[in-house]
C-alpha cells in the first residue's frame, strides 16, 4: 500500500516535472571536443546561443575595477578585418543579436540569429572573443558611456543603496566592487589591460554553451569547433578568495534629499551548493518571494500600505552566499517599515512556515517552473546556468523533485539557520526619520 | 550592466515609460544575467510599434455579449497566457480624477462577491501561475500564465471580477498609500521622470494625453472606493474588452470556455471614446529643469505625431497611413547603433554619450515622435543639442535616401520572425493594437505594409511632424553649484 502509494506519487512528480516537448536537452561534443547543451526546436527558423566564461569582474585587478564590464562592451565593437562601424553594420543588416555582459563570477555572452545568417552569425561571435580590435575610437566612446552610466547612478538612489550594501557585506573583498567600476577605476583601464583580460580570461577550460533553436547536433558540432577552437584550451590561473560576510547588524544612513527613502538589507545565505539550498529558496519564497503572497508583501504593502515593492531573495555566489532583500517608503515611514521587515525575518527564523504555507510554495514552485521555457533565448540562459552550477544534464527533469522533498522541519531548520534579523546589514538611501546609524556610508569610490 | 546600454542610455529610451505602470514591481532575479539582458533587448527592440506580422495566424471570434477574442497557437512549452484587456486607460478619467483607471487595476486585485481580498492571487500561485497588471492612457491589461490544464481555473475568475468586484475601505485606503508610494518611486525620486511629466503636460494642451498614468499626487489622495467603483461600472464591461490566450491552446478549445465564463456577462453601453483633441499649435516650448541630483544631462524634443489610429479616422485606407513611415523613420534616424544620430553623434562627432529616436504608433489619438541627446561626461549640453537640431534640419532639407529605406525596412521586418519566438510577444502586440483602434488584420499587415513605404513618404511624413510650432524640449540639467 505504501509503496503504491510512494509509486504513484513519483508519476505525479514525473508528470510535474515535464515541461517535456521543448527541453529535451543533448549533450554535443565537437570533434575538437567543445562541448554545448542544445535544445533542438526547429519550430521557428532562428536559434539562441548563450555562453559564459567562468571568472568574472571578481578577478579585475585592484584599482581597474570595470575592467571585465568593459571587455563586454568592446569586443563586438570591432573585430578581425572589421572595424566598429562595420562590425556593427554586419549585425544590423543581417538582423543578428549578439551582446555580451559580465557579472562579479562569470563573463557572459548572447547571440541570436535567424537560420539563413547562422554561419555569418557564428563567424562574427568567433571573431568578437577571438580577435577584438579595441581601435581608439570604440574605447573613447564606450568609456565615456560607461562613465555616463555612472553619473547618473551615483544620485539614483537605488543604485546607491545596492552599491553601498555590498560594500557593508564586503568590505575587503572584491564582492564589494561595482561589476561597472567607479569614476576613478574606469579611466585608468588602458587598451593593455583588456587585450590582456582577452587572453587571460576567455579559454576553453572555462567556457559552457547552452544552444537552442534549429539546428542540429551535427551542424551545431561543425560550428562549435569553427568558433571556439581558435580559444586557447586553458584560462590563465585565477583564484578569488573565499569571502566572509561581513556587515552584521549595521546600520548605514546615505543622507539625500529624497521624499522616499530606498532601502537595501541583507546579510549572509546559503550556498547554491549547499544540501539546503532548495529548503532556502522554499522558505525565502514564503517569506519574501515574487507573488502576492509573500509574508512581507503581506505586512508591508497590503495591510499597512507602506511601500509599493518591498521583497528578499537568495544571492548564492561562487564563493559567499547572500539573503538580500529591499524596501522604497516615504521617509517618515522608513523606521516603522525596518521594524516589521525584522520582525518577519525573526518570526520566520524562529518557528519557520506553517505547513499549509509550505504546501502552497511547493505547489507554487514547481507547477510554475515550465513557466520559464518561455522563450529560446530564456531556455539557452537555463542550460548555462545548469552547467556553471553544475547540476547535471537531467536538472531540468530532477529540480521539481528537488523542491517536493523540502519537508516542514527541514524548511523550519533551515529557516532558522537562515534568518537573523540581528545579522541584518540595513542602507537607507534618502532622509529618514527615526533611523540611528551605526556605522558610517563607505566611500563608493574608493 | 552592458556598457552600449548604459543607464543613460536606458533612461532616455524609457522616456514614456511612466506610461504604462504595472500593478507589482516585476524583480527578474535569475542566476544567469545574460538572459536578462536578452530578454531586455528583446523588449526595447520590440516597444516601438515594431509589430510583426503574418507571424502570428491568429484566430478571432466575438462572443454574443461583444466580447472579441484572440487565439494564438504556440506549442513551445505546455503553458498558456491568459490576458484582459478593457479599452479604457488614463486618457478616459473624468476631470480631477487622474490616477483613477490605474488605481482601479490595483483594487481589481482586492475580491468578488465571491472570492475575498487576494484570494485570486492565492488561487493563482497553488496553480502554479504567474500573473500581473499594467494600465497606460488607452488600455488596461491583466494577465497570468499557467500551465495549459489550469486555463480554466484562470477564465473562471477573471470572469468572475469582470462584473463582480467588491470593494471597502479597509481594502480601498491601504492601496491608496500603496499607489502614493508608487508615485513617489517611479516619479518623485527621479528628476528625469519628473521633468516628463512636466514636458507631456506641455506638449499636449488639451488632450488628456498631458495627465500622468498614476495621477498628480493631490488627486491620487483624492481618490476613493466611490471613484474606482464609478470608473468599473463605467467602463468595465465585456463589449469594451479582448480576451486573448496565447500558447498551448487552440480556438476550438478556448471558445466552449470563454462563453462559459464570460459569454453570461450581460453587456452594457460604454461611452464612446471621444477626448478633448489638440488645436493645431502655434509655438515651440522648451521645459528645462535643473536639479542638483542630476548628473548626466539630455535633451530631448518631442513633436505631435499622428498614430495609427489618428490617421485611419475619417479613411478606410491603410495606404498613406503615415505611421508606417514614421516607423521607418525612427529606424533611420535613431534605430540602434548604425542609425544616423548614433553614427554621427556619437561616433563621429564624439559629443554624446547617447542620441536616438522613438517613436511609438499604438496610441488611440495623437502621438509622440522625440528625439533624444546625451552628452559625454564633461561635455557640453547645448554643443549636444546643436549638433542634434543640425540632424533634423539637414533631414528635413535632404530627405533620406532609398538605400535607407530600402535597409530599415528590412531590419524592421526581421523582427517578425524573433516575434514567434517569445510567449508574450504576441498576445501583447494583439493586446496594445485591438485596445488603440486597430485590427487583426492591421497587425497581420504589418510587415507588407512596411516593406510597401517610400522615400517619398518618409519625407512627407517628417516633413509633416518635425515641425517646431508643434513640439517642446525637454532639458535636464545639472543644478549649478554657486
Amino acid at each position: 500500500m505504501t509503496r503504491c502509494f510512494a509509486f504513484l506519487a513519483a508519476l505525479v512528480l514525473l508528470a510535474m516535472a515535464g515541461p517535456a516537448r521543448a527541453v529535451e536537452v543533448q549533450r554535443v561534443v565537437s570533434p575538437g571536443g567543445i562541448e554545448a547543451w542544445l535544445v533542438e526546436d526547429h519550430t521557428n527558423p532562428i536559434l539562441s546561443l548563450d555562453l559564459a566564461f567562468r571568472g568574472g569582474a571578481a578577478l579585475d585587478p585592484a584599482g581597474k575595477e570595470g575592467l571585465a564590464n568593459m571587455v563586454s562592451g568592446l569586443i563586438d565593437e570591432g573585430a578581425g578585418p572589421l572595424d566598429s562601424q562595420a562590425f556593427q553594420g554586419r549585425l544590423q543588416e543581417l538582423s543578428i543579436r549578439l551582446s555580451f555582459n559580465a557579472s562579479l563570477d562569470t563573463f557572459g555572452g548572447t547571440l541570436q540569429t535567424l537560420s539563413e545568417t547562422r554561419d555569418e552569425a557564428f563567424r562574427l561571435l568567433r571573431l568578437a572573443l577571438t580577435e577584438p580590435r579595441f581601435d581608439a575610437e570604440p574605447v573613447t566612446r564606450i568609456r565615456s558611456q560607461i562613465l555616463a552610466g555612472l553619473a547618473q547612478e551615483a544620485e539614483d538612489p537605488r543604485s546607491i543603496a545596492r552599491r553601498t550594501l555590498s560594500k557593508v557585506l564586503f568590505p575587503d573583498h572584491p564582492y564589494g566592487r561595482p561589476v561597472s567600476g567607479t569614476q576613478l577605476s574606469v579611466p585608468r583601464i588602458t587598451v593593455e589591460d583588456l587585450r590582456t583580460f582577452v587572453k587571460e580570461r576567455f579559454a576553453r577550460d572555462t567556457l559552457v554553451i547552452g544552444v537552442v533553436g534549429d539546428i542540429t547536433a551535427q551542424e551545431l558540432a561543425r560550428l562549435l569547433d569553427e568558433t571556439f577552437l581558435a580559444l586557447p584550451a586553458t584560462a590563465a590561473s585565477a583564484a578569488v578568495p573565499s569571502a566572509a560576510v561581513a556587515g552584521d547588524g549595521a546600520v548605514v544612513v546615505v543622507e539625500k534629499d529624497v521624499p522616499q527613502s530606498v532601502v537595501a538589507f541583507g546579510h549572509e545565505g546559503i550556498r547554491r551548493d549547499d544540501p539546503d539550498y532548495y529548503a532556502a529558496y522554499v522558505v525565502n519564497y514564503i517569506l519574501g518571494g515574487g507573488g502576492f503572497a509573500s509574508r512581507l508583501y503581506k505586512e508591508v504593502r497590503e495591510k499597512r500600505g507602506l511601500a509599493y515593492s518591498v521583497y528578499s531573495y537568495l544571492n548564492p555566489l561562487d564563493h559567499a552566499a547572500l539573503v538580500v532583500g529591499g524596501v522604497a517608503t516615504q521617509n517618515g515611514r522608513v523606521a516603522q517599515s525596518l521594524e516589521i521587515i525584522r520582525r518577519e525575518w525573526g518570526r520566520m527564523g524562529e518557528t519557520g512556515p506553517s505547513a499549509q504555507e509550505l504546501d502552497d510554495a511547493k505547489t507554487y514552485l514547481t507547477g510554475s517552473f515550465p513557466l520559464r521555457f518561455s522563450s529560446s533565448g530564456r531556455i539557452a540562459g537555463m542550460l548555462v546556468g545548469m552547467q556553471l552550477e553544475n547540476l547535471g544534464i537531467d536538472y531540468l527533469d530532477r529540480r521539481n523533485a528537488f523542491i517536493e522533498a523540502v519537508t516542514l522541519d527541514q524548511a523550519r531548520r533551515v529557516a532558522r539557520r537562515l534568518y537573523d534579523p540581528d545579522r541584518l546589514a540595513v542602507v537607507v538611501v534618502g532622509h529618514p526619520t527615526g533611523v540611528t546609524p551605526t556605522a558610517p556610508a563607505p566611500d563608493l569610490d574608493s | 550592466m552592458h556598457s552600449r546600454r548604459p543607464a543613460v542610455f536606458v533612461a532616455l529610451q524609457r522616456w514614456g515609460a511612466q506610461r504604462t505602470l504595472a500593478i507589482r514591481h516585476e524583480l527578474d532575479r535569475s542566476r544567469t544575467r545574460a538572459l536578462v539582458l536578452a530578454l531586455v533587448v528583446l523588449a526595447v527592440l520590440w516597444g516601438p510599434g515594431s509589430l510583426a506580422a503574418k507571424v502570428f495566424d491568429p484566430q478571432t471570434f466575438t462572443l454574443d455579449n461583444g466580447l472579441q477574442v484572440v487565439v494564438v497557437t504556440n506549442r513551445r512549452a505546455p503553458i498558456v497566457t491568459h490576458m484582459v484587456w478593457y479599452k479604457v486607460g488614463a486618457a478616459d478619467e473624468a476631470p480631477g480624477e487622474s490616477g483613477n483607471a490605474h488605481f482601479l487595476e490595483h483594487l481589481m486585485f482586492k475580491g468578488t462577491r465571491t472570492l475575498g481580498p487576494g484570494e485570486f492571487s492565492k488561487i493563482i500561485a497553488r496553480n502554479g501561475g504567474r500573473e500581473n497588471a499594467f494600465t497606460s492612457h488607452d488600455y488596461t491589461a491583466y494577465y497570468q500564465m499557467v500551465a495549459r490544464d489550469r486555463l480554466d481555473i484562470v477564465m473562471k475568475y477573471e470572469a468572475d471580477r469582470m462584473a463582480n468586484l467588491v470593494l471597502t475601505d479597509e481594502v480601498v485606503l491601504p492601496e491608496r498609500d500603496v499607489v502614493l508610494e508608487e508615485r513617489r518611486s517611479r516619479v518623485s525620486n527621479d528628476p528625469g521622470a519628473k521633468l516628463a511629466e512636466m514636458v507631456n503636460a506641455t506638449l499636449y494642451l488639451n488632450h488628456p494625453y498631458r495627465l500622468p498614468v498614476i495621477g498628480w499626487e493631490h488627486e491620487i489622495k483624492a481618490l476613493n472606493t466611490e471613484t474606482a467603483l464609478a470608473f468599473y461600472r463605467r467602463w468595465y464591461a465585456p463589449n469594451n474588452a479582448i480576451l486573448i490566450v496565447a500558447g498551448d491552446v487552440t480556438a476550438e478549445e478556448v471558445r466552449p470556455l470563454a462563453e462559459k465564463y464570460y459569454g453570461v456577462i450581460p453587456a452594457h453601453p460604454v461611452p464612446a471614446r471621444v477626448r478633448p483633441q489638440e488645436p493645431p499649435q502655434f509655438a515651440p516650448r522648451r521645459v528645462t529643469l535643473e536639479s542638483a541630483r542630476v548628473r548626466q544631462p539630455s535633451v530631448s524634443i518631442l513633436y505631435l505625431a499622428p498614430s495609427y489610429h489618428s490617421d485611419r479616422v475619417g479613411t478606410d485606407e491603410s495606404g498613406g497611413n503615415r505611421a508606417y513611415a514614421l516607423q521607418v523613420l525612427d529606424e533611420i534616424m535613431g534605430g540602434g547603433t548604425t542609425s544616423r544620430l548614433y553614427r554621427r553623434l556619437v561616433v563621429e562627432q564624439g559629443i554624446a554619450a547617447a542620441a536616438g529616436s522613438a517613436y511609438d504608433a499604438h496610441s488611440f489619438d495623437l502621438t509622440t515622435f522625440r528625439f533624444y541627446v546625451s552628452p559625454r561626461p564633461g561635455g557640453d549640453l547645448d554643443a549636444a543639442e546643436a549638433a542634434l537640431r543640425a540632424e533634423i534640419v539637414r533631414l528635413l532639407k535632404d530627405g533620406v535616401s532609398d538605400e535607407e529605406v530600402v535597409a530599415a525596412r528590412r531590419r524592421l521586418v526581421a523582427q517578425a520572425v524573433y516575434a514567434r519566438d517569445s510567449l508574450s510577444t504576441a498576445p501583447n502586440v494583439f493586446g496594445r493594437a485591438l485596445t488603440t483602434g486597430s485590427t487583426v488584420a492591421d497587425v497581420e499587415a504589418w510587415p507588407e505594409r512596411i516593406q510597401a513605404v517610400s522615400a517619398a513618404e518618409v519625407n512627407a511624413a517628417a516633413r509633416a511632424v518635425l515641425r517646431d510650432v508643434q513640439s517642446v524640449t525637454g532639458v535636464l540639467r545639472p543644478k549649478p553649484t554657486s
